[in-house]
This record gives structure tokens, C-alpha cells and sequence, in this order.
């Protein structure tokens, strides 16, 4: 596991100033640039909207193979709402999502969309891996079992094999030992990264992470954060939703900031954090770094 | 003073009661399990299905609960043969007892799928599962949990309930005695013994719900995340369905 992101920043706690970052956040700014590769999710114009609130008004992105994308905003601008329309836990209004090869919820048929039914919207979300803010493991069964059931139970792969790689994906988030334990014998800290590590032995394509660190204790979010660094390095494309900016700092390509459904400013974390356009953007910077 | 011990104690010992006891227990345990399969089908319908499906699942559990039993039982065996459909008194009798019991079922059902935390179904959507998958492996094995104490009342409620099939000469436990009280004229006697069975029908129940109950309780998560909403739910849908117990 990479060294820990201390004292990241949370919008609850004394957090850093920009001038004196933490180890981690140094060491991100001397990271080698990566490659980035072709773009493997596209939202073009997506709206959304609950009656007549309108959450999501038109947004559009690219994200690269490869590329972590961190999304802040204050409460209800929409984050969450966009993560969960790309893996279409909600369906859109208007706009396109296509995502590790998909038309994220239609087929095209002579031009025209299809909605897909929902067998055929679970086959894309296979592509897709997501981590919810309560972790959301499923309670009745072991910790390997979480991991287990997907690629066993659906994908109908082979007992042993999933269970060996189950294994690996223990020890990837540091939780060897906890193989037969229940979710509510883990820490917050601990079943996070379980959650992590199921969406995971789906092989996902894209990464999905919405706020997965703000349900924890302090002295938690570290290792849940290293373990997201260190999927950052094995070249995982992730979105993140979180206000954890030494996460941002340490490991983000690209930093995104929406405003009531809307992305006002999308920049690399140097410049998101030094050099910010958006007045919004100042404004939210101002709030969460000067508690 | 006319009690005779002599007949209480025949009554007790005797084979056509034990055998009417014995019809009491399978009559209960068919209808039940086939209640179980109703009452599961009209709550998914009530719940997932479309408007239409919706409204024949909310009919169906309106017009069951909404009447006696024993109307329902006697519709079935002497009314139904007026439209051409003709069952036998065990089939009339399964019929009708399944058919009540799974309108009562089927909200208990809804309440114990309602009490799933909504992150569950999330979570198992992320992963890819099917509506299918996402019951059978993640949602029925927690709403289980809520639902099993509900339906241990619901067939203490049968065993007794099935007395009334005796009506359309279902030969049960009920039934049973009424014959052998037409031949001694020992009223008291058999019913009494008639009472003893259900009692010991219904003890030994309680002590195997108490085992499952128990199993059922041993927690494998943090209270499996039952939102207050839900708990009102399950609340009212136990009190409509008759269980003391709540
Ligand atoms: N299922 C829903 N039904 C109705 N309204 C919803 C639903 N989900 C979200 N909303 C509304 O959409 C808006 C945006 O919500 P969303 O959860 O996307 O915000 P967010 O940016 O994730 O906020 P937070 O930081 O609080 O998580 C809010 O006004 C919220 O009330
Ligand atoms: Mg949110």
C-alpha cells in the first residue's frame, strides 16, 4: 500500500493551506504525468430532472482511460445524481452517456433509441463498478461471499478461481484476514474497502466513487484513501465525488466543480486550486479551506 | 353432574380424532405453503408490476381479506359447481384457506421487502444483477428476517382456522368431533379432547417458531438497516393481519 494521505482535508476539520500541502499532496504535484488513454466515458448534454427539479441541467464531459476525475460541488449540485445516471441506477431525461463501450440505457435501432429493459441495463453495469457513501455491503453474507456473489452468481464463474482472486483483492485493500468476517464486525474504514473490493472483482472498466469517505470517522478516511490512490497507480479510470482535496491533490487528473447541475469549472488540480476562474469556485475553495 | 371421564379419556385415546389431528396438521401445512407462493406472487405484483398488475394483486388481497373465510370456503365447494367448475372437498378446502391466507401474506411480504434498506437494491444493481438476481440473492434473504416472526403467527392462525373447513365436511380435527359427538351425544367431552389437540397443535408450533425465531435473530448486520418508515409498515401490515404478537 502507498504511504497515507494524513490529515487529508475534510470540510469538517481544520484542513491544509494550499501553500504548505501535506506529504502526499507534494508528492502528488511531483507525480510523472500519465498517459492517458482514448476516452472511455462520454456524457454529452445530459439532463435529469425529479418533477420539476431540474438536478442536472445539460452537462457534458470526457473522461480518458486511465484518468481519476475528482467532482466537488456543494450539497445537491448534482453529484451524485450524475454518478448515478452513468450507471443508471437513474434513468436520463435527455443528453448521452456512453461508457465502457455502451449506450448507457438504449439500444439504437434505424437510428432511433430503444430503452433497454432492465436485464440488459444490468449487463452494462457489470462494466461499471460503484462505491456508495454507506458502503451498502450486503449484510447477509460474509465479506468474501460480497465479493464472491457477483462473478459466481451471475457471471457463473467458477467457485474456486473467484475465490482466488477474491483473496488477492483482500490483500489489495489490506483486509486479508477478514475473509469470513460479517459487514457489521468491520469499521466503517474496513467495509469501504470490502465495497471497493467487490466492485472490483467484476473487473470493471470505470469506477465509480460517490462521497466514499464522508461516512467515516476521521482516522478512517486515510486507509480507504490510500487504497483509491493506489487503484489511481494501477491505471483505473475513476470518477470521485469528494470534498477530500488531498485526495484531488494526490491523485486527480482533473478536478470538476458543479453548481446547481451544472459544471462551472474543470480544470487540473494545480490550477483548480491556485488558479480557479469560476467564481464559484473561489467561493467553494474559500469555504472548505477555511474552516 | 354429567361429565364422564370414561369418555374423555376414549375421546382422547381415540384413532379417528388423532387421524382428524393429523388432517389439521397437513391441511395447514399445504395451504399454508401455497398461501406463501400467493401472497409472495401479489406482492411482487403489487409492488413492481404495472398499473394493471397492480390493480388485479390490490383486488385479489382487497376482496380476501374483506370476507369471511367461511364464505369463501363454502363459494368454492357448493357455489363454484353452479358454474361448471367442480372441486373435491380436499381441493376446495386448500383452495380457499391458501387463497385468504396469501391476501394476508402478501402485505406482510411487502412490508418485509419494504424494511430492505434502499442501498441494497443499489448496491446489487452496481454489481449488474437482475431484478431476479437482485431478489433472490440480496432483498428476499433480508426481508426474510422481518417477515418469518409475522408468518409464525399467521399458521398458529391457520391450525385453527382450518376447523372451519369442517363445514364443507372436510374430515379435520373439527369435523372429526362433530361426528363422534352425533353418535355418544358427549358434547362436552369431545370438544374438550377436540380443544386439547389444537392446544397441543398449536404448543408444539410455538416451540418450533421460537427455534426458528431465534435463528432468525442472531443479527448479520447492523439491524439490517430497517428504516423507521418501514417498521410502521410492517407495524400495521402485522396488526391488519390479525397478529397478536407485535
Ligand atoms: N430520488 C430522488 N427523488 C427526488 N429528488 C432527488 C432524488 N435524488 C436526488 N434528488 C434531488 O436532486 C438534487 C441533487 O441531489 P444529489 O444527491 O445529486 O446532490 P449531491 O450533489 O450529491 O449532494 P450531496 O453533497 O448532498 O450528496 C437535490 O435537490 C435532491 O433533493
Ligand atoms: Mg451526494
Amino acid at each position: 500500500m502507498t504511504q497515507g494521505i494524513q490529515n487529508a482535508p475534510h470540510p469538517e476539520r481544520p484542513a491544509m493551506t494550499i501553500d504548505a500541502p501535506p506529504p502526499a499532496a507534494r508528492a502528488a504535484t511531483s507525480r510523472p504525468t500519465k498517459a492517458l488513454g482514448a476516452p472511455i466515458v462520454l456524457i454529452e448534454n445530459v439532463q435529469k430532472a425529479f418533477g420539476d427539479n431540474h438536478v442536472l441541467r445539460d452537462v457534458s464531459m470526457t473522461i480518458r482511460q486511465g484518468e481519476v476525475v475528482v467532482i466537488c460541488g456543494r450539497s445537491g449540485s448534482g453529484k451524485s445524481t450524475l454518478l448515478r445516471c452513468i450507471d443508471q441506477l437513474e434513468t436520463i431525461d435527455g443528453g448521452t452517456i456512453r461508457a465502457a463501450g455502451h449506450l448507457m440505457g438504449f439500444r439504437e435501432k434505424n437510428g432511433k433509441r430503444v430503452a433497454l429493459r432492465d436485464a440488459e441495463i444490468a449487463r452494462q453495469q457489470r462494466d461499471l463498478g460503484m462505491v456508495f457513501q454507506n458502503f451498502n455491503l450486503f449484510p447477509h453474507v460474509s465479506v468474501i461471499e460480497n465479493i464472491m456473489m457477483a462473478p459466481v452468481r451471475i457471471l457463473k464463474r467458477p467457485r474456486a478461481e473467484v475465490k482466488a482472486e477474491a483473496r488477492e483483492l483482500l490483500a489489495r485493500v489490506g483486509l486479508p484476514e477478514k475473509e469470513n468476517a460479517y459487514p457489521r464486525q468491520l469499521s466503517g474504514g474496513q467495509q469501504q474497502r470490502v465495497a471497493i473490493a467487490r466492485a472490483l472483482a467484476m473487473k470493471p472498466q470505470v469506477m465509480l466513487f460517490d462521497e466514499p469517505t464522508s461516512a467515516l470517522d476521521p482516522e478512517m478516511i486515510s486507509e480507504v484513501l490510500d487504497v483509491m490512490v493506489d487503484l489511481s497507480h494501477q491505471g483505473m479510470t475513476m470518477i470521485v465525488v469528494t470534498h477530500e482535496m488531498g485526495f484531488a491533490r494526490a491523485a486527480a487528473d482533473r478536478v470538476v466543480l458543479m453548481h446547481g447541475g451544472e459544471i462551472v469549472e474543470e480544470a487540473p488540480p494545480e490550477q483548480f486550486f491556485t488558479n480557479p476562474r469560476s467564481e464559484h469556485t473561489k467561493l467553494f475553495l474559500s469555504k472548505i479551506l477555511s474552516h | 353432574m354429567n361429565w364422564s371421564w370414561t369418555f374423555f379419556f376414549e375421546y382422547l385415546t381415540n384413532g379417528f380424532m388423532f387421524r382428524g389431528a393429523w388432517t389439521t396438521v397437513w391441511l395447514s401445512v399445504i395451504s399454508m405453503t401455497i398461501g406463501l407462493g400467493l401472497g409472495v406472487v401479489a406482492a411482487m405484483m403489487k409492488m413492481y408490476g404495472n398499473a394493471a398488475v397492480r390493480y388485479i394483486a390490490e383486488f385479489y388481497i382487497w376482496l380476501f381479506r374483506g370476507t369471511p373465510v367461511l364464505i369463501q370456503l363454502i363459494i368454492i365447494y357448493t357455489g363454484l359447481p353452479q358454474l361448471g367448475i367442480r372441486l373435491n372437498v380436499i381441493e376446495s378446502a386448500i383452495l380457499g384457506l391458501a387463497l385468504n391466507e396469501g391476501a394476508y401474506l402478501a402485505e406482510i411480504i411487502r412490508a418485509g421487502i419494504m424494511s430492505v434498506d434502499k442501498g441494497q437494491n443499489d448496491a446489487a444493481r452496481s454489481v449488474g444483477m437482475t431484478w431476479r438476481e437482485r431478489m433472490y440473492l440480496v432483498i428476499l434473504p433480508q426481508a426474510t428476517r422481518t417477515i418469518i416472526p409475522p408468518l409464525g403467527n399467521q399458521f398458529n392462525g391457520m391450525l385453527k382456522t382450518t376447523s372451519l373447513a369442517s363445514v364443507i365436511s372436510m374430515e379435520e380435527l373439527m369435523r372429526n368431533a362433530q361426528m363422534l359427538a352425533q353418535i355418544n351425544f358427549r358434547v362436552l367431552e369431545v370438544y374438550s379432547v377436540a380443544a386439547l389437540w389444537y392446544l397441543l397443535l398449536v404448543s408444539i408450533w410455538g416451540l418450533i417458531q421460537q427455534r426458528i425465531e431465534a435463528h432468525y435473530e442472531k443479527p448479520f448486520g447492523p439491524a439490517a438497516a430497517i428504516s423507521p418508515e418501514a417498521a410502521k409498515e410492517l407495524k400495521k401490515a402485522m396488526q391488519k393481519a390479525g397478529a397478536t404478537k407485535v
